[in-house]
């Protein structure tokens, strides 16, 4: 085998140099991208600003990561204890509501614990842990994960004392809707990602419509003045084209299988 | 005209393996323009006494030394071994090989080699792999690639030990022409007819010790010692 | 079984339209591994071949660690590599996170330990096979060790489509230096686990149905190209 080693320095150097054109890195959750928003928004992007948005599709716990390393630009999650911390640090410039959707809890079609009748979400939860029917976790602390636990608590449960029926998987939204299918288990999903789920099998959408379940997106501006390299000017042109009348229109008219996902609801604070 | 590296003497050497010794103490001088030949029965140390006169075993206690260090006496030395050494490459590139590690020119190397290559007749065989040669051509392949860089000494395992009769001929004949041109030559042999045909002297080595070492005049007249007689008469000697 | 078969009409449906977005992804998950392998060879070969004439105190700890390092989770490594080059860590400033180069870094560590291992087992043999004849010519030790890296390149051929075969399936590690971006990192594995991640099955198998034609299709490249280097078996 020979080793072209001249060439291979040059194929490298063109690598090193690749044009860092208008580029933003923007991490988002999984659900936000699995609703499939981001193929409508970006290429509108790219036409009205004239900047490259890269998607690094990631749990929020990674997203929220990347963002304190410097790693991105901006961050699209929906955790808003998470968020609010994020700024408080000082790693985010603001946090700027950009639009809602709902977490929906998905179950076995016959629905052996009749969550579907249930008074709120907290019931609902209640009902399943009664009847101990297997219900799957994301368990790795996405928005997700952490709004179970929220509701878990709503309802006075404690998941570490649950038994076997109660799965944590510590994957993302798709991988761990997979694994409900397959075990045909209850799981709290967000509303777009179980949408555009391409594997249902045999589960059905059994409960929503709660207050508590509101998911609301927002968008984070990695700080400049922590991390110096970050393209603020860039970011901040997303940010004020997604909240503004551009980026309502495109996020209000998003539909998908026929359904309208997501309400842009824009508003900027700090 | 170069410096000579002999003679080379042994003192009380040994050569020993994991304690037990394979071959010595010896004492042995290696001087002249001659072909001595080390014979002796299977398990004697015959191989191990040519390895560490040529420097691939240890010498253990005593001491071996040439006229000069044993870096230059290196450069004037060949080795050819019991099994064909082969190089993965092809028959001219094998014999070629020496004066690549050395230095020389492929141009000028690859010359060469195709010169030794007719003298043992393998012309022929010049671009084929080495491992599509037979046994004999194998071995007189080995044998010019040890050639090529002109040693003083030579060394030579038993090279005969596995060929049949024509290519044991062509072998001998290299062997006497290269004593001919001046070349010492130290070999092993268990073959008491090609002793009587090559040797010049004789060393007789009996349990790792050199029994008797004289000329091969003498020692096929008659051997000094029972065990020796025993062994020229076909004898087992242990 | 149904979704096998539409994996399989995926597959084919990919391969006829030569879809753009398929055409890209492959090219770059080529780019990416050939060029890790090639890497992780010219460290491989050179390290593989001292192993083998070298003797040195601590020598036989040595290989037993490369021999480990060669389980290490690909996880693991894009971890160790995005904590390197990530903006906060020391390499940060090239700005390498999230793009081609980082992957191929990310790939050079998972291969390279695989590649010295089954380099340094071939030449080990080969070297059991030279030794007396190298030390009696008088040899220094790059001499022996480039005469085995010539002589011994079927193996390292064999050592380096290994490396090869690790590297293309990979997808721990790139998913995390290369972030599985549109148009920019995305590669056969990872857009199969996304795939995957979507539900869409048939898709994700179309996929890998195609990353293992391409694996079989540089494995025979490369041999066939050896097979007409010299018309001769060893």
């Amino acid at each position: 085998m020979k080793l072209n080693i001249p060439a291979f320095v040059a194929a490298l150097a063109v690598l090193l140099s690749a044009a860092h054109a208008e580029t933003v890195r923007l991490a988002v959750t999984t659900s936000f991208h699995n609703s499939g928003l981001s193929d409508t928004l970006l290429p509108a992007i790219q036409q009205e600003l004239g900047i490259e948005v890269q998607l690094l599709v990631v749990g929020t716990g990674q997203a929220l990561r990347l963002g304190r390393n410097g790693d991105v630009d901006a961050l699209l999650v929906h955790s808003r204890d998470a968020e609010e911390q994020f700024v408080a640090e000082g790693f985010g410039v603001r946090r700027c509501e950009l639009m809602y959707n709902d977490f929906v809890l998905i179950g076995p079609k016959d629905d052996p614990a009749g969550v579907a009748a249930a008074a709120s979400a907290a019931a609902a939860l209640s009902a399943i842990a009664t009847f101990e029917k297997r219900f799957v976790s994301r368990g790795d602390d996405s928005g997700t994960h952490t709004r179970e636990l929220h509701i878990w608590s709503l309802a006075d449960l404690d998941p570490d004392e649950f038994g076997s029926w109660y799965s944590e998987v510590g994957a993302g939204m798709g991988a761990s809707l997979n694994t409900a299918s397959a075990l045909n288990a209850y799981i709290l999903s967000d509303r777009a990602s179980w949408l555009a789920f391409g594997n249902k099998g045999a589960l059905a959408l059994l409960y929503s419509g709660d207050a508590e379940l509101h998911n609301q997106y927002a968008f984070l501006q990695v700080s400049q003045a922590r991390h110096s390299h970050v393209k603020a000017e860039l970011a901040s042109r997303v940010e004020r084209w997604l909240s503004g009348p551009r980026g309502g229109e495109l996020i209000n008219g998003f539909r998908l299988q026929g359904e309208s996902l997501f309400r842009h609801n824009a508003s900027c604070n700090g | 005209m170069v410096e000579s590296i002999l003679p080379l003497e042994l003192a009380g050497a040994c050569v020993r393996r994991r304690g037990k010794a394979l071959v010595g103490p010896v004492d042995l001088t290696i001087s002249g323009r001659e072909l001595t030949m080390v014979i002796g029965p299977n398990g004697s140390g015959k191989t191990s006494l040519l390895r560490m006169l040529h420097g691939l075993e240890r010498t253990r206690d005593g001491t071996l030394s040439w006229a000069v260090s044993k870096e230059l006496a290196r450069r004037r030395q060949a080795f050819v071994f019991q099994t064909p050494i082969l190089m993965r490459r092809t028959v001219v590139e094998n014999i070629a090989y020496p004066l690549i590690v050395r230095g020389v020119g492929r141009k000028h190397a690859r010359e060469k080699a195709v010169q030794w290559a007719a003298r043992v007749d393998l012309d022929a065989y010049l671009d084929r792999p080495a491992s599509a040669l037979s046994g004999g051509e194998r071995q007189k392949m080995t044998m010019v690639r040890a050639l090529i860089t002109d040693p003083e000494v030579l060394f030579l395992d038993e090279p005969c030990a596995s060929l049949d009769g024509t290519s044991t001929r062509e072998i001998e004949e290299l062997l006497i022409q290269t004593r001919r041109q001046g070349t010492t030559i130290v070999m092993s042999t268990h073959d008491l007819g090609q002793a009587r045909r090559l040797a010049d002297r004789i060393v007789l080595l009996l349990r790792g010790k050199v029994h008797e070492a004289c000329s091969a005049e003498g020692f096929f007249r008659q051997p000094a010692t029972a065990e020796g007689e025993s062994f020229l008469q076909g004898g087992i000697v242990e | 079984m149904n979704d096998f078969l539409q994996g399989l009409i995926e597959a084919f449906r990919l391969l006829v339209t030569l879809d753009q977005d398929l055409v890209e992804i492959t090219l770059r998950s080529l780019q990416v591994s050939l060029t890790a392998v090639l890497i992780a060879t010219a460290i491989g070969a050179p390290l593989g071949s001292w192993l083998a004439v070298t003797r040195f105190r601590g020598r036989r700890q040595a290989i037993a660690c490369i021999n480990a390092l060669m389980g290490l989770p690909p996880v693991v490594v894009g971890l160790f590599v995005y904590l390197l080059f990530s903006r906060s860590g020391p390499f940060g400033v090239l700005g390498l996170l999230f793009t081609p180069t980082a992957m191929i870094i990310a790939q050079v560590f998972i291969a390279t330990p695989l590649v010295v291992s089954i380099s340094h087992q071939g030449l080990r043999e080969l070297w059991a096979q030279y030794h007396d004849l190298l030390i009696s010519l008088n040899t220094s030790k790059r001499q022996r060790m480039t005469t085995l890296i010539w002589d011994g390149r079927r193996a390292l051929l064999t050592a380096a489509l290994a490396g090869f075969g690790r590297a293309i399936g990979e997808v721990g590690a790139i998913m995390i230096v290369g972030g599985n971006i549109d148009q920019a990192t995305r590669v056969l594995t990872t857009a199969i686990a996304l795939e995957t991640s979507k539900g869409n099955f048939s898709l994700a198998l179309g996929l890998g149905i195609i990353l293992i034609l391409l694996a079989i299709a540089v494995n025979l490249a490369i041999h066939n190209l050896l097979r007409t280097e010299r018309a001769s078996l060893w």
